[in-house]
């Protein structure tokens, strides 16, 4: 995300609303980050409804794929860059990361854990008997 | 700064979005086995619909982009043409979406069928929920733009649509990898 009006610009010289030197997106930007993400999607569809890998790594393929488009999005759609003056835009989005990682394999590890552990359900009813 | 203060808030909210859903993703992929003996992710979706809803979500992030430009050009008329394009193929979305929900209840594989298709349910609508806030947004600034033009205000709003929608999209592709394309085949 890069500053919308130029902050260092005095107002009379410049309406709000025009964008730093082309910090915020051109047409050639958003057409890359376009294409890129169409070509991405259609490999995740390509890959994941023919037969020609094992389950588990079109899976693996698949979700490669997904991470790549997410980032071609955020960098040519959203413009997340490691400009300096974007640091604290990256802290704060790096924290939303940490705590997404934490949330989504820590619940998928507990859960799989629990699973393994449990005891199967007709053991249980028949116990409760 | 005005300007500055509200696009970082907003994106602030944006971040505490994607851990929301981040929370639906996890609960769906802890509970996508648990179909209690009914339909799996493979007997109910249709990758080439959930395919053709990724194109349309994507090609109206391009528009919505293009219609960024525009104001930045302040090109009143591509501006609203652009948002219009994406507020149609945004409705398209919703409508493909809508009429899959209405198929699967249907045929008796709503949300109270099984742990994995309340789970589903919950994780698709609320990004159906999210496109359609975005729907009614964009008419807002749609009819702003052409009642105040590119006044500051306007402008602010329009950018923090902007960066939504943005949002919604790369939340859609994980919906789109990870329930239809993971979860239907499985």
């Amino acid at each position: 995300m890069t500053d919308y009006v130029d902050h260092r610009a005095k107002v009379a010289e410049r309406p709000p609303g025009i964008r730093v030197s082309g910090g915020h997106g051109t047409w050639h930007g958003y057409l890359i980050g376009y294409i890129s993400a169409a070509l991405l999607t259609t490999a995740a569809f390509v890959l994941a409804t023919n037969e020609w890998m094992t389950p588990a790594s079109v899976v693996a393929a698949v979700s490669v794929l997904a991470v790549a488009q997410m980032l071609v999005h955020l960098i040519f759609f959203l413009h997340i860059n490691t400009a300096p003056e974007q640091r604290t835009n990256i802290l704060a989005f790096a924290t939303t990361m940490l705590i997404i990682l934490i949330v989504v394999v820590g619940s998928l590890w507990i859960m799989s854990h629990l699973r393994h552990n449990m005891m199967p359900m007709e053991m249980l009813i028949k116990m409760q008997r | 700064m005005r300007q500055r203060i509200t696009a970082f808030g907003f994106y602030l909210y944006l971040l505490s979005d994607a851990i929301l859903f981040a929370g639906l993703f996890a609960t769906f992929a802890v509970l996508h086995n648990s179909t209690n003996g009914g339909p799996t992710g493979h007997d109910l979706f249709s990758l080439k619909n959930a395919y053709i809803e990724t194109a349309l979500l994507l090609t109206s992030s391009l528009t919505c982009g293009m219609a960024m430009l525009a104001c930045d050009g302040r090109n009143r008329f591509g501006a609203l043409f652009m948002l219009g394009v994406t507020v149609l193929l945004g409705a398209s979305f919703l409508n493909l979406e809508l009429s899959e929900f209405s198929h699967l209840i249907a045929d008796g594989a709503g949300p109270d069928r099984s742990a994995f298709l309340s789970s589903f349910f919950t994780l698709v609508s609320t990004h159906g929920l999210h496109v359609f806030a975005g729907l009614l947004w964009a008419i807002y600034i749609g009819v702003q733009l052409l009642r105040r033009g590119f006044s500051p205000a306007v402008m602010r709003r329009f950018f923090c649509f902007s960066l939504f929608w943005h949002v919604i999209d790369v939340v859609w592709i994980g919906v789109f990898t990870f329930v239809y394309l993971v979860g239907g085949r499985a």
